[in-house]
């Protein structure tokens, strides 16, 4: 921080004699790129698999996605010019790629019930970059955000526990607890929870950091917070967990738990924070082991999938072994789209869509995969790092590990690096809830690059301002339980955005 | 702030490189042994069954073909066998119920027109939008031998024959009885397939999941003689012209039991000394129980292993197959004794024992054995081209020659006058192994080769588990049967 400090001045000075390009045209040439990706990919399957009905639904796919692509690009150009011009470009090649297998798969399904994936994903997709595009026209700064941080621990704990409601819950599907249904459509909170809980951990976290890190009594080389400053952070984990629990959802335990660890270090930059985290989670997995009959099916149909008798069991690893066939089916460069049997596998569309892809893409077409979300997550933690105001820094690394978290859990799951989970991968599974939370995700990491990236207007911002105010609160209290009790500190001017 | 900024990025690496690396290590260096997996059949058989598969072929016909299916079946194709009984050993089959085996499986990728040699077909392909096209396999099987051999099998016993070429190692003939139809188990549905296999499987000597040439074993009995013969000469203690102790018993140090010579066969008509002429045609066991204290079983050991005992013909594409045994623990002089006439823990396939006869054959040079001999891309484009390799240097060609020689006296005046055949030059050599103790029953074999100053064939041929009186002259009938067909007498 300090370092950013100091960079402040010649960097504004550099920003004096050149404007600060905005790159949105860069970004329409990589989106007409991924819209290429996508192109491709959605004709290659209607003109295989959908060649006896002359299908030609890709048009819309492409025509529909390109719209929408446009219509991000151009609220960018309006509301948060200097975003990253790489985020969007890579989801929407995701969402394309995504949207194409599962039209694949849609054709390939002699069901009519199941054969209308890939239109009701499109739908979703189409919602999401609306809000995508909402999001961003109310909000414009992601800072006003930082306010409401009660608000976001409320709607965290709503959401959570939504599922278990009487009556809104949509019961136990595929072992997991975590739908409800409002009318025909049947959403999943926690999807939603994933967001508002990085938003509650990066206000409190962001606002009351010193706190955490100086009040105290020190132990030891330890110094230990005080109790009321960790109350709300224990509050939200627990309810995360502890709902997680009934709700037998693994995956997102995983995750909330990541999430929880990392923005807990990023904001104290301590070690022991992870260390204490995964001892934790240790003495949590142990105990879900010992007490938890479906944790223990999870891990034997993990650790036994080839032995027969687990694999002809219900709910047994037919589901994960027929992934790894069609991923070793598909080999080195893959049977190309239309080519593979991906519809062998359960829930092909969902949970295991990159088995799905792997089969008919290949090894090297997997790589490319993985690599647009490591480009996703680096720009976002690029974002992060830019960012000149430690909500933003926490709120930007917080929903990229999300990201990057809820892929490697789901995905490690398929390729049997650990026990399979039911998560959504992020923009290439067929699921609206997932969807729309990741597009408003998105808006958010947009919102955050772009206020890294645009010219620094001096002191007097919003952002100084109230950062400010909080460090003066600070310094106050510093002072008072110093015993050194003065009437408040003069107000004096910080200089450069960057505070604490 | 920052410093833990980017460590949480580098933590997001690490994470995203394990994907990466688990997707290669499942796509690319595990992705044969998934592919390969016995739930993995039904996935195989849809790939299979949706295009048309190459053909397996014998002297250009079809022994297994895709034919189409009538409009709205199930699938496009299905696979259909000809004469299915001589080539169930080598093609296996594409069962709902029983899997994939033998060729089927492991030239699966050829045969469907994936493997690399095709690449460029398929990125062909994909212009002219042309469906994929598997490539065709021919065998090095000759279908003349083949069914002479099956023919000169009998119905009522569990027997194989392989003929090898002993100059190039092309296998020839390789079949076994009982047989079964390989279309039972190809049928288009599971539950047919899987009631044809219960049927099937009632007979216990058919072998539905391996080819008993190259995955059953048993004692070689006599057969084996002749690597007491390849290590004796080594070693100096035989020579062509020598004489041994040919006692009716010799006790071995250190047991009570004595090796006896058989007792209804003409050994004991020289009862002191003999030539080893004589010991060979007349399959003598006391001089081999007594040379083999002196060529050590080391020295055993390193020679059986050049012929290939002691490690898989995995190559073949023959899956299961087994490593013909010559034991590695340390032998009594008693068990030394017993192994020399190719009893005790002492193990050969058929396929094994034909290898020994082409090694001799061959003046000391064993080729290795192959069974394809072409591929063909379906534009009749050559992708692969039999070439003769060399399995080892199994001895030097003065020895070779020499128990060549040796192998005359069987077919011409000991324990193989069933097998002569007038006008052509044989070698060969009997072997009874008995099964246990007190059962009666045996196992026999004959190996050999013809003609025998320039082989063109070299043969082993097995019958397991018959009486004493059924295996007389049995092998030796089978032997002659087959080499008729190959000479056309």
């Amino acid at each position: 921080m300090n370092a950013l400090a100091t960079d402040a001045p010649s960097g504004m000075n550099k920003r004096k004699q050149r404007p600060q390009p905005t790159r949105r045209t860069l970004e329409l040439f990589l989106l007409v790129l991924a819209l290429g990706v996508t192109a491709l990919a959605d004709y290659l399957v209607s003109s295989s698999v959908g060649a006896s009905s002359n299908d030609t639904s890709w048009i819309t796919h492409v025509v529909v996605l390109g719209a929408l692509g446009l219509g991000v690009n151009i609220s960018l150009r309006l509301w948060a010019k200097y975003a990253d011009p790489f985020i969007l470009p890579v989801v929407v090649a995701l969402n394309g790629i995504g949207l194409a297998m599962i039209h694949r798969l849609d054709l390939a399904s002699t069901s009519a019930a199941g054969s209308n994936a890939a239109t009701s994903q499109l739908l979703y997709t189409g919602l999401g970059m609306v809000c995508a595009v909402v999001v961003m026209w109310i909000i414009r700064d992601h800072r006003v955000l930082r306010r409401f941080t009660y608000v976001w621990l409320a709607a965290s704990v709503v959401l959570l526990v939504l599922p278990l409601v009487p009556g809104l819950g949509a019961g136990t599907i595929n072992g997991a607890n975590i739908w409800i249904r409002i009318g025909s459509f049947s959403l999943q909170p926690g999807e939603f929870a994933k967001i508002t809980l990085a938003l509650f951990f990066a206000s409190y976290l962001g606002s009351k950091r010193d706190l955490i890190l100086l009040a105290g009594r020190k132990i030891g080389p330890l110094q230990l917070p005080r109790a009321r400053d960790l109350g709300p952070m224990l509050v939200a984990w627990a309810v995360a967990l502890g709902v997680l629990v009934f709700q037998r959802d693994l995956g997102s335990a995983i995750m909330f738990f990541g999430l929880f660890m990392v923005m807990i270090y990023v904001a104290t930059g301590r070690v022991s924070w992870i260390v204490i985290g995964l001892v934790l989670m240790a003495v949590g997995a142990a105990a879900a082991m010992m007490f938890m009959g479906h944790v223990q099916r999870r891990v034997n149909v993990w650790l036994n999938a080839f032995d027969p008798s687990v694999y002809e069991a219900k709910g047994g690893s037919l589901q994960i072994v027929q992934g790894l066939f069609a991923m070793a089916n598909g080999g080195m460069v893959g049977t190309g789209l239309g080519g593979g049997q991906p519809y062998r596998i359960p829930v092909a569309k969902s949970d295991m869509i990159y088995a799905s892809l792997g089969e008919e893409l290949g090894l090297i077409g997997m790589l490319a995969v993985v690599c647009l979300f490591l480009i996703l997550i680096s720009r976002g933690i690029r974002a992060a790092l830019g960012a000149r105001d430690s909500f933003g820094k926490l709120l930007g690394t917080g929903l990229s590990f999300i990201l990057a978290l809820q892929f490697f859990v789901v995905t490690a799951g398929v390729l049997r690096v650990m026990p399979l989970t039911g998560l959504a991968t992020p923009f290439l599974a067929a699921g609206g809830s997932a969807l729309l939370a990741n597009w408003i995700l998105v808006s958010l990491l947009l919102l955050i690059s772009h206020n890294a990236r645009r010219p620094s207007t001096g002191g007097g911002t919003l952002s100084t301002t109230e950062q400010g105010i909080i460090d003066r609160k600070v310094e106050a209290k510093r002072a008072q339980e110093a015993g050194d009790a003065g009437p408040g500190a003069p107000a004096r001017p910080l200089t450069g955005g960057e505070n604490a | 702030m920052n410093q833990a900024i980017r460590r949480t990025w580098v933590a997001v690496v690490v994470l995203l490189a394990i994907i990466m690396g688990a997707t290669t290590y499942v796509q690319f260096f595990a992705a044969d042994a998934i592919n390969n997996n016995a739930l993995n059949a039904s996935r195989k058989l849809d790939a299979a069954n949706s295009s048309p598969r190459g053909s397996i072929l014998v002297g250009g016909e079809a022994i297994a073909e895709s034919v189409k299916n009538p409009e709205g079946s199930t699938y496009a194709y299905k696979r259909v066998y000809n004469d299915a009984k001589l080539y169930s050993g080598l093609t296996g089959y594409f069962s709902l119920d029983a899997g994939v085996t033998q060729l089927e499986s492991s030239q699966n990728q050829t045969l469907m027109g994936s493997s690399d040699d095709q690449f460029f077909d398929r990125i062909a392909n994909l212009f002219t939008g042309q469906d994929d096209q598997g490539a065709n396999i021919e065998l090095t099987i000759d279908a003349k031998i083949q069914q002479a051999a099956y023919d000169a099998l009998p119905d009522d016993f569990k027997g194989t024959v392989v003929v090898l070429n002993p100059k190039t190692g092309e296998i020839l003939a390789m079949v076994s009885k009982p047989s079964f139809d390989t279309n039972l188990l190809a049928v288009q549905s599971t539950a047919k397939a899987a009631a044809n296999r219960a049927e099937l499987s009632k007979n216990k000597n058919v072998r539905l999941y391996w080819n008993p040439a190259v995955q059953d074993r048993v004692s070689p009995g006599s057969t084996f003689k002749l690597l007491d013969l390849v290590a004796g000469f080594e070693t100096g203690y035989f020579t062509l012209d020598g004489e041994y102790d040919n006692s009716e018993k010799w006790t071995p140090p250190g047991t009570s039991k004595p090796l006896g010579n058989f007792d209804g066969g003409n050994c004991a008509q020289q009862p002191n000394k003999a030539s080893l002429r004589f010991i060979v045609a007349q399959s003598c066991n006391t001089p081999f129980g007594q040379a083999i204290q002196e060529i050590g079983q080391n020295k055993m050991k390193e020679v059986t292993e050049r012929f290939g005992f002691n490690s898989k013909p995995d190559w073949l594409g023959l899956s299961p197959s087994a490593a013909s045994v010559w034991p590695t623990e340390t032998m009594s002089p008693g068990n030394l004794a017993s192994a020399a006439i190719g009893q005790y823990d002492v193990q050969a396939t058929v396929l094994q024992m034909a290898m020994v006869a082409a090694g001799i054959a061959n003046d000391g040079v064993l080729m290795k054995p192959q069974l394809i001999k072409q591929v063909t891309g379906s534009d009749l484009q050559v992708l692969q081209d039999f070439k003769a390799e060399k399995y080892s240097t199994v001895t030097t060609a003065d020895i070779a020659n020499n128990i060549t020689e040796l192998m005359r006296g069987p077919v011409k005046s000991g324990t193989a006058t069933r097998a002569a055949i007038p006008g052509l030059d044989i070698a060969a050599k009997t072997g009874t192994a008995q099964i246990g103790t007190g059962t009666g029953k045996v196992n026999a074999w004959i190996t050999g080769f013809a003609p025998a100053d320039d082989p063109e064939v070299a043969i082993a041929v097995n019958v397991e588990n018959i009486t004493y009186n059924q295996s007389h002259g049995l092998t030796s009938t089978i032997m002659k049967n087959v080499l008729k067909a190959v000479f056309n007498k």
